[in-house]
């Protein structure tokens, strides 16, 4: 059987595109406000929200452990959970190639909507355009996503102190190495699973402990180094790691010992540095343990008065240096 | 940039083997480690085994050291 | 690996109380340096300066722009080794290039370009023969299946640089003084330690061949230091495990078979006799500078750009005036900021500065 594709006619407004819109998209997603189908979603919330949009373009849209739907979806979710936003509501814009299999987009979308109801966020509304063959490469999607903000005062870079603890929810880089390994095939038989997930559930559980955190960030595009290193400069503190402590599989490891690569600049996807008062931090770690998400989490570090705004590594054989953000792109599109 | 990581060959087929190293594996091309075994370990430079590893010879550099404890 | 806690070697080294300065010459070797914070846990009287040791900053600026004009030629695609694409030329760099249309493609094994050349028959492909004597064998084999194969759209810019004949070229300079040589792992693999022997004949210097482990260099600078205190000045193998005396004698007769000696333009160092490599003869059809005789005009170096005195270890990369400030790995005035071996590049991502 011939394989369905989309076309340009898909794009047109007319019937291809509600054919799409409606067999396609509306049945697997339980939303009232997108099923309405009005030029605007109608919404009910109140409170402290948080707002925040990205943009996926990663290559190839399907990878080991995720594909393009989940990372756009949980993309926007863990930027909600960085700043204790429980996420409530999510947009999405879908930019197709034209030639894309329709099957292709099925995929995607059904792991969408899993990815939705796994951190509880309806999709509200939403767009499709198609571009030329060539004008894109397969399937692009944007998201934005609304939030309640859940604790006071928001967590972020200027509430962080001397003496904080800096948590890893989990082993870093294999998102990176996942991608990479999809797009290059540099080895025969790497069976490595890209992190990508939404970490909400995971922040939620801390947020219920009651414990107070200070920052957060995912460590995406530039890795581990790159997040603490702007953490330090947003804080004007040190940030520091200690290089046998940071969490890194064992595939990961070798991998880029292979290639050639350094681990703490590849990206994570369903990863979060938390930061938080030195007291708390054995407790955070139980509970951070204690979920499905964060079973492998690790202290790494702590924040010190000086130097300023500098994250240091304290190496393996006692030395220290400094972990600088990642200049120019190690990886191209890996989100 | 020189990957100082050895890997372990698993098979040879011609001029060419299958390393392996924590699990993954990668093809590399032997043209120069004409006497490499499966079970060897062997470095790497872009591609190609350049060296096949000696175990007994990285212990003399630890005994070299040891001597040195009659320094003050 | 080795089974001795680095802080034991770094206690040895202190009690040997020498104070001497040494040289790398490998730029792995000044990234795992950079990378471990090695410098500044050994005594204040143990320097460590590093030398020409990265392929991409040595290579001349006049040769970058000769790789930059041939991606920008129409039917060509470059293939170079990832390090290569963001070095800026007079004008331009390969990266800028391939964002204006010209094409560029990373290749991680030189093997790789015999593909390319046969996915892309009906364009030309150069390969980018940059890196010293570990790479060069590696290129010599590919040129050679090249050749067997009759692939006829795939050519090389041999651009290779032979570490010995730079030494020599550097300690005749007499800029600065050196107490011996942290000795490259994998172009020893090769080479073997004879060709290094001109340290001790003609310069009373020693030198260890070591690996890339902060522990391994650790313990050839235990070596160093050593023989530093006993007034010797011998060619010593620390990295045993993967470097005998004699080298790799398969590597060395492919490398002989397809290539020949030839001067070469070193950054910083100018043109030095016998440092090179060139295509023999039976090889010519796969010389890309044969291939495409493009006239290279006006090129230069930025001014006051400090990559040269950082080459032959005359200057710290602190101590170059733009470092940090005209020039960041974001946007690099030179190749040692952008190369990731490169040891400007180190100092700015693993050093502290203001």
């Amino acid at each position: 059987m011939k394989k369905e594709i989309i076309t340009l006619a898909h794009g047109s407004g007319g019937r291809p595109t509600q054919d799409l819109i409606e067999r396609h998209i509306l049945p697997r997603f339980d939303s009232t406000p997108l099923k309405q189908l009005l030029d605007s979603a109608l919404l009910e919330c109140s409170g402290r929200l948080a707002f925040t949009t990205d943009a996926f373009v990663v290559h190839p849209i399907f990878f080991p452990g995720g594909d393009i739907g989940k990372l756009a979806v949980s993309g926007s979710i863990n930027d909600l959970a960085a700043v204790a936003a429980e996420p409530l509501f999510l947009s999405a814009s879908l930019i197709l190639e034209e030639g894309l299999e329709v099957e292709e987009l099925d995929r995607v979308l059904e792991s969408m909507s899993r990815t939705c109801k796994e951190a509880g966020v309806a999709l509200v509304t939403g767009d499709t355009k198609v571009v030329e063959k060539g004008a894109g490469d397969k399937l692009y999607i944007s998201t934005s996503a609304i939030g309640v903000r859940r604790q006071i005062p928001d967590p972020q870079p200027a509430l962080i102190s001397p003496g904080d603890a800096i948590l890893v929810t989990g082993p870093i880089g294999e998102h990176g190495m996942a991608v990479l390994q999809a797009r290059e095939s540099f080895f025969c038989n790497l069976e490595l699973q890209s992190d990508c997930a939404p970490v909400w559930p995971l922040i939620d559980s801390l947020l219920k402990a009651g414990l107070k955190i200070n920052a957060m960030r995912d460590p995406t595009r530039g890795g581990l180094a790159t997040t603490l290193a702007e953490l330090a400069r947003e804080s004007g503190l040190c940030l520091q790691a200690e290089e046998d402590k940071i969490p890194i599989g064992e595939t990961v490891r070798a991998a880029c010992d292979m290639l050639g690569l350094d681990p703490l600049y590849l990206a994570c996807e369903g990863r979060m540095v938390i930061i938080l008062p030195k007291k708390n931090a054995e407790k955070a770690l139980t509970v951070l343990k204690g979920h499905p998400l964060g079973t492998q989490a690790m202290l790494i570090g702590e924040c010190l008065e000086k130097p300023e705004g500098v994250a240091l590594l304290s190496t393996r054989i006692g030395g220290r240096r400094v972990l600088a953000p990642l200049s120019g792109e190690q990886l191209p599109r890996i989100c | 940039m020189c990957l100082g990581i050895p890997v372990k060959i698993v098979e040879i087929k011609d001029q060419e083997a299958l390393v392996e190293v924590g699990g993954l594996k990668q093809t590399i091309r032997t043209d120069f480690v004409p006497e490499a075994q499966v079970g060897d370990y062997v470095i790497v430079h872009a591609g190609f085994a350049i060296s096949v590893l000696e175990e007994e010879e990285a212990r003399e550099t630890l005994e070299l050291l040891k001597d040195a404890d009659v320094i003050p | 690996m080795l089974s001795l806690e680095p802080r034991e070697v770094l206690s040895k080294i202190s009690k040997m109380g020498v104070s001497a300065r040494f040289m790398e010459v490998c730029g792995t070797h000044t990234v795992s340096i950079a990378r471990s914070g090695l410098k500044k846990l050994l005594p204040d009287s143990v320097k460590l300066i590093s030398g020409p040791g990265c392929p991409v900053c040595v290579t001349a600026q006049v040769d970058i722009d000769y790789a930059i004009a041939l991606a920008r030629q129409p039917g060509v695609i470059v293939a170079t080794f990832g390090d290569m694409v963001r070095v800026p030329g007079t004008e331009t760099s390969l990266l800028e290039a391939r964002a204006s249309g010209g094409k560029v493609e990373v290749v991680y094994s030189p093997m790789d370009s015999l593909n390319l050349a046969r996915a892309h028959p009906k364009e030309e492909v150069v390969f980018l023969a940059v890196g010293f004597e570990t790479t060069a064998p590696l290129i010599a084999r590919t040129v050679q299946t090249a050749k067997a194969e009759n692939i006829p759209n795939l050519s090389f810019l041999v651009l290779h640089k032979l570490i010995p004949p730079a030494m020599r070229a550097l300690l005749a300079l007499k800029e600065i003084q050196l107490d011996g040589f942290i000795l490259p792992g994998h172009v020893s693999a090769i080479l073997g330690s004879k060709p290094f022997l001109f340290l001790k004949e003609e310069f009373h210097l020693p030198g260890v061949i070591t690996g890339f482990e902060p522990d391994d260099i650790l313990l050839a600078l235990f070596m160093l230091v050593k023989q530093k205190r006993e007034d010797r000045a011998d060619i010593e193998i620390q990295y045993r495990r993967a470097v005998r005396p004699e080298g790799n004698p398969q590597a060395l007769k492919v490398m002989e078979e397809v290539f020949e000696p030839q001067e070469a333009n070193w950054r910083g160092l100018g043109i030095i006799p016998e440092s090179g490599l060139a295509l023999r003869q039976p090889y010519w059809d796969f010389d890309a500078r044969r291939r495409f005789p493009l006239k290279i005009m006006g090129s230069r170096e930025y001014p006051a750009c400090g990559c040269g005195e950082v080459l032959r270890g005359v200057i710290s990369p602190q101590e170059c005036p733009l470092f940090g400030r005209v020039c960041t790995p974001d946007s690099p005035v030179g190749p040692c900021m952008v190369s990731s071996e490169g040891s400007c590049a180190a100092a700015y991502h693993y050093e502290e500065h203001p």
